[in-house]
């Protein structure tokens, strides 16, 4: 019956991490913990080991929280752990990749006895700074850097880095609100622990770890069969802040794990495209997880089957200072560069390349007149391109992959910004033409409202570099940026849009899939007379 | 028989109609199998079958309500009407690009569902209205003109049978989708047309496109089957209105229904939640959890204080693994429930990691589980409940159906045995263990996201298999008390028969309480009572002396500016004064601190949507006094039951539901046995018989440990 119990408590623990994400969501006043689920939350062994990861977030946060807890324990010291404690950070390196993102980490005391932690990492608002956006030059200029310390100690909250939160970040309340939100979510997914532990008359979680980690690592094992054993390399060209970023790989797959090495990839940039390891990590397992192992959880022994190494320095191995605060918009494509090189391998799995990075927006709205008394409103948006076709499907129109994210509603942006998002719908022939054509990018058109305008922050790539088609797919259309009277727009970097100007933003296509020529007449007919092919 | 005022319910699912009589002083029941083609009919059998047994006239009939999953039905089968969409230019795609994520983050072959109305069915037309209201691109009344001709004559002869119109911000106003409304029935008069600022006034593009165009999806289908069926019962002798169960909880008639089928979406769900309420009402439960488990998925309900929870936007025809985000969004004031993948056909595998998996999948009622003996091999949970012995084939109680053990161990043995390096007994323990636990852990994630601890609260359970799982799903839960009504095989459809007239009415309006007018709050309020009033009196009918008594529940949705997720904020009947943003805003930070723990001092909160129900006062009930045991059952028969709990083999009582006297206490380990379920007690529990006939099961003894080992 031990069986029977541990598969009921590993399901439990998944619900408890669920219950603990969820939390999260509801309390959280970030736009982008609410509305668009870039947050995570996972329940971690005394050695800092994942046990079990929420279902609920995005993989850049799944895969470096799982290795985010160990360095808690190191840096705050094994012997000042108490009850009542919380840990806190948003140390790019040992977090989770920008300074926009705080982790919290709880430990749980169970009989005086330290039995494990609660982990849970969300995007902020705000963290002064310049605001969000490529543009420093270095981590400092892109706001607070809370290294790793004690957000409260037995049960007391530390007030002065509160404090000092509060008095380095716009919109303070929401970020004060949303750290405690962080501790109150890991608080309610220690109660549900004690509960179940309770339940089955359980003082740690030794043997429950052991069977999750066993189970899962020889699954996993099973599961890297699929790919041979050899190495595999690709490169890809993006498109980087002002000059063309080169992405190499190579894969060593042996029978336990498969090792990702960077090297060939170009040095990190004068601005904020730079990638922390830690991240470029996190979307490297998430491919492999997605072509080999796509039932598997993310815990330990699945994640421990994929190692990465880069030379120092590169963009994807940044180095402090650099400055990395839209580490997004280089790191989405590693999912798409380690899923190219094992293509040739599992042609029946991987997709063609799609628009890879999100084309996410920050705009400071200000009153053209200064005088006007309209109050200054900051205001995020979320949006995706195409995603590349896969080898018996077309590509997903506009849909994030590989991150997790979801949009915002125009209206709900209306209504609490003053922007008016005149057009935001399919950009029709996008998708890369093939067998399969590539997901189609989408049009967004937007502009102040009335008595307001536009400090722009960009952060959109695939402009120069469109997603590239496979097996004789053709390209995904590549983006495009400008203003309604012709007026070219850098694809990144803050810029002004003026009152009653409007912004058009062409998002790429995702690449095909087979020879365009291939293509089923049917689904042919079906492009043209729906308008995705004009 | 002939004097008495007879009440009819009946609920048509997915495989069986329910059909409920109630009489002043009985109740009749029957199941018949659903008559796809023609709905009418197989309701149509059904009231006569149980008139008959009722040995009843049809003209003595007083009220008929219909609860249907037709409307669904039409949705997830995509056979509804064929249906233009008519936006803002710029929107075209609103509907086809959803979320702009995917629900499955590891499949990469994920499909999204494909939009109710392609996109060459979807027609931009050039207007814009503003968040506040104002007209940033005027109306083209020439433009619209072109539009409507093109839409009534389509070059392939293949007519539009339905419009539905959606325009951004349409929902603070209305105007331009009423033009656009007008115009068209001037130049198409027969068109059915659907707009969204009616159907579903609030905020959010996606959602709100979604809902009309269901609306007008459904509407060619479900206008016709109403009136059918209205004319079937008046030809058959029933005199009486027909009223309609909506996904709200409530009654309206046919002719709201028709112009608002959306709202008929998962009617039958609610018939139960409701059904769940009056039996809380009466046993004085003010935190009850509803448990309905049927063949294909459970559902759970939170009713507080007598009410189901209620939400305004709920999701329908999940195509993937009843996944959040895998359906399509409706935005209907609906009960809110959440619906999961375990009934007594979900099937049970073994998945890569060596874990036992049961659902979603199941095994419907073609072959069905395996112990039918009709060709399944699949082992579901009702072989494994057979193969435990909860379940026995000489009291399985569905007519025509002979369990067969032998089937149920060999699928249980090739699929999930044999896998595991288990005996049958084991791996059927597995299986029920894994689906209970599978809904106890989406009912506390259920109860976290209201902000609730279900351990407080009762359960009340019904449907085909749902007496079975209460039992452990109490334990596993540590909830302290279950009720298991008489009647629980039909509960939605008695459900029906115990709800209000009632209609609410809804609206996206956003307001920060620093700029709160009270003036305008006031009529924007008076405007909701109006519209749900007119709905709840053209059901009521003038003469009826129930009009004068409407209840009035009056909500605002509110959070801290920069949130997204609103919380409900129960508002006082009277107008606001000049202090009515301060006293909103001292509720919002109340309610706010039940729901997380603690307010947040220093941030502006706002308003973003209000809702009025107006419905006819609850009757009062009877109010049931609990019954302490009287004696103790012995049984006449025992079966070998495997205990869920330690694998152990118990004797267990077997039990005649129908042989109870009101005070008799049963203990655990027993099964309870009756014409449409069976109840389990496990060995912690007892069960006791209520004056209603209801079993309370309760932990025999406080002192023991309810969950030993496994």
């Amino acid at each position: 019956m031990s069986e029977l119990r541990n598969q009921v408590m590993w399901n439990r623990l998944i619900s408890i991490v669920e219950e603990q994400a969820l939390a999260l969501v509801r309390g959280a006043f970030s736009t982008s913990v609410r509305e668009a689920g870039d947050l995570s939350a996972g329940i971690y062994d005394t050695e800092g080991r994942m046990i079990a990861q929420a279902i609920t977030g995005t993989p850049g946060h799944v895969n470096t929280m799982a290795a985010a807890v160990a360095n808690f324990i190191e840096d705050i010291g094994p012997h000042r752990i108490y009850d009542g404690d919380a840990y806190i950070t948003n140390d790019p390196w040992k977090g989770t990749g920008h300074l926009h993102d705080f982790t919290v980490v709880t430990p749980v005391f169970r009989k005086d006895q330290l039995i494990g932690y609660f982990g849970c990492t969300a995007h902020v608002v705000d963290v002064g700074g310049r605001g969000f956006g490529p543009d420093a030059t270095e981590v400092y200029e892109e706001g607070l850097f809370v290294p790793i310390m004690k957000f409260a100690e037995r049960g007391t909250v530390n007030k002065d880095l509160v404090n000092i939160v509060r008095h380095n970040v716009r919109e303070a309340n929401q970020v004060v609100g949303d750290l405690y939100s962080l501790a109150a979510c890991n608080d309610t997914g220690l109660r549900r622990l004690h509960d179940m532990l309770d339940e089955f008359d359980l003082d740690d979680l030794t043997e429950l770890a052991d069977f999750v980690f066993q189970r899962t690592a020889e699954a996993t094992r099973e599961r890297l069969r699929a790919l041979p054993t050899g190495t595999y390399t690709n490169e890809m060209r993006v498109d980087g802040y002002n000059e063309t970023v080169t992405l190499a790989v190579t894969l060593t797959v042996s029978e336990e794990r498969i090792h990702a090495d960077f090297d060939g990839t170009s040095p990190s940039c004068a601005h904020g495209v730079n990638v922390p390891l830690v991240y470029a990590h996190a979307y490297f397992s998430y491919a492999m997880l997605v072509a080999l192992a796509p039932e598997m959880p993310s815990n330990f022994a699945s994640l421990a089957a994929f190692t990465v190494s880069a030379p120092e320095g590169c963009i994807l191995n940044a180095r402090h200072p650099d400055p990395v605060a839209v580490r997004h918009v280089t790191g989405h494509f590693v999912t798409d560069l380690c899923l190219g090189a094992i293509a040739e391998a599992l042609p029946s799995v991987i997709p063609a390349e799609g628009a890879g990075a999100l084309w996410n927006f920050h705009v400071s709205a200000r009153a053209s007149d200064p005088n006007s008394k309209l109050p200054p409103r900051e205001i995020l948006m979320f949006n995706s391109g195409g995603t590349g076709a896969r080898p018996a499907l077309d590509g997903l129109n506009s849909t994030a992959f590989p991150s997790g994210v979801r949009t915002m509603s125009s209206e709900a942006t209306e209504q609490v910004g003053p922007i008016v998002i005149w057009r935001k719908e399919l950009r029709p022939n996008s998708g890369g033409a093939g067998r399969f054509r590539g997901g189609l990018g989408q049009v967004i058109e937007l502009g102040p409202a009335e008595g307001y305008e536009f400090r722009f922050s960009c952060m959109f790539d695939r402009v120069e570099n469109p997603a590239r088609g496979r097996h004789g797919g053709e390209s995904g259309a590549p983006g495009n940026v400008y203003l309604d009277d012709g007026t070219p727009f850098n694809a990144k970097g803050k810029q002004p849009v003026p009152a009653g100007r409007r912004l058009i933003l062409e998002l790429p296509g995702g690449g095909g899939f087979g020879d365009p020529t291939e293509r089923d007449p049917e689904a042919s007919e079906r492009d043209r007379s729906q308008g995705y092919v004009e | 028989m002939a004097e008495t005022t007879m009440r009819i319910g009946v609920d048509v699912g997915g495989t069986f109609t329910d059909v409920v009589l109630e009489t002043p002083d009985a109740m009749f029941s029957t199941k018949v199998l659903t008559t796809y083609n023609a709905p009418e009919e197989g309701v149509l059998d059904g009231v006569r079958t149980l008139v008959a047994d009722a040995q009843a006239n049809l003209s003595n009939l007083r009220t008929f309500i219909y609860g249907t999953t037709l409307a669904t039905n039409a949705l997830i089968g995509r056979t509804g009407a064929r249906t233009a969409f008519v936006t803002t230019a710029g929107f075209r795609d609103t509907i086809e690009m959803r979320t702009e994520s995917r629900f499955e983050q590891y499949d990469l072959n994920l499909q999204l569902p494909p939009p109710l109305v392609e996109r060459k069915d979807r027609f931009p037309l050039a207007e814009r209205i503003a968040a506040d209201g104002t007209v940033l691109r005027p109306f083209d009344d020439d433009a619209a003109r072109a539009l409507i001709e093109h839409l009534g004559h389509r070059p392939d002869g293949e007519d539009y049978q339905a419009v539905a119109v959606g325009f951004i911000h349409s929902y603070v106003n209305d105007d331009h989708e009423r033009r656009f409304r007008d115009l068209l029935l001037q130049q198409l008069p027969d068109m059915s047309v659907s707009v969204s600022s009616e159907v579903s006034p609030q905020m959010r593009e996606f959602e709100r496109f979604n809902t009309v165009c269901a609306n007008a999806y459904v509407q060619p289908l479900m206008g016709s089957h109403l009136r059918n069926l209205e004319q079937q019962l008046h030809a058959a002798g029933a005199a009486c209105p027909v009223y309609l169960m909506h996904s709200g909880g409530g009654l309206i008639d046919v002719d709201t229904a028709a112009r608002f089928p959306v709202r008929l979406v998962e009617s039958g769900p609610a018939g139960g939640a409701i059904f769940a309420a009056d039996i809380a009402a009466r046993h004085g439960l003010s935190a009850v959890l509803s448990y309905d488990m049927g063949g294909t998925t459970a559902k759970v309900c939170l009713i507080e204080d007598g009410a189901p929870r209620t939400a305004k936007t709920f999701e329908v025809a999940r195509t993937h693994r009843f996944n959040k985000g895998s359906g399509m969004p409706i935005s209907i004031p609906v009960i809110e429930m959440i619906e999961i993948g375990a009934g007594g056909g979900s099937i049970a595998t073994v998945d890569v990691l060596g874990q036992i998996r049961v659902g979603p999948g199941s095994a419907g009622s073609e072959p069905g589980p395996a112990a039918y003996g009709l060709g399944g091999t699949q082992p579901t949970v009702t072989d494994a409940n057979l193969v435990l012995g909860r379940l026995s084939a000489d009291t399985f109680g569905a007519p025509g159906i002979d369990l067969v053990d032998e089937e149920a161990r060999v699928a249980l043995t090739t699929r999930v045995a044999t896998p595991l390096g288990l005996n049958v007994e084991t791996a059927a323990v597995g299986v029920t263990e894994v689906v209970d636990e599978n809904m106890a852990n989406a009912a506390r994630v259920h109860g976290v996201e209201n902000g609730k601890d279900i351990s407080q609260f009762t359960m009340i359970a019904f449907g085909g298999a749902a007496p079975l799982h209460a039992g452990r799903l109490c334990e596993k839960l540590d909830a302290e008390e279950l009720l298991i009504p008489p009647g629980a095989g039909v509960g939605s459809a008695i459900g029906l028969l115990r709800a209000p007239f009632a209609y609410e009415a809804l609206r996206s309006h956003y307001t920060p309480m620093d700029s709160f007018d009270h003036g305008s709050m006031n009529n924007l309020l008076d405007d909701l009572t109006d519209e749900a009033s007119k709905f709840v009196q053209s059901a009521l009918g003038e003469s009826d002396d129930l009009t004068s008594t409407l209840e009035v529940e009056r909500c605002a949705f509110m959070r801290y500016a920069g949130q997204g997720w609103e919380i409900p904020v129960r508002l006082d009947n009277g107008p606001f004064d000049h202090l009515g943003g301060e006293l909103l805003a001292n509720r919002f930070e109340k309610a706010y601190e039940e729901f997380f723990g603690r307010a947040i001092e220093g941030l502006l909160i706002e308003a973003i949507g209000w809702s009025v129900r107006v419905a006819t006062p609850r009757p009062d009930v009877e109010q049931i006094k609990r019954v302490d045991a009287q004696r103790d059952v012995l049984p006449e028969r025992t079966r070998k039951v495997h205990d869920t709990v330690d694998g152990t083999v118990v004797e267990a009582a077997v039990i005649d539901r129908g042989t109870l006297t009101v005070g008799d206490r049963i203990t655990g380990p027993a099964v309870i046995v009756e014409a449409q379920t069976s109840t389990w007690l496990t060995a912690a529990q007892q069960a006791i018989l209520q004056t209603d006939r209801c079993l309370l099961v309760t932990r025999r003894n406080s002192d023991l440990a309810h969950t030993d080992s496994i």
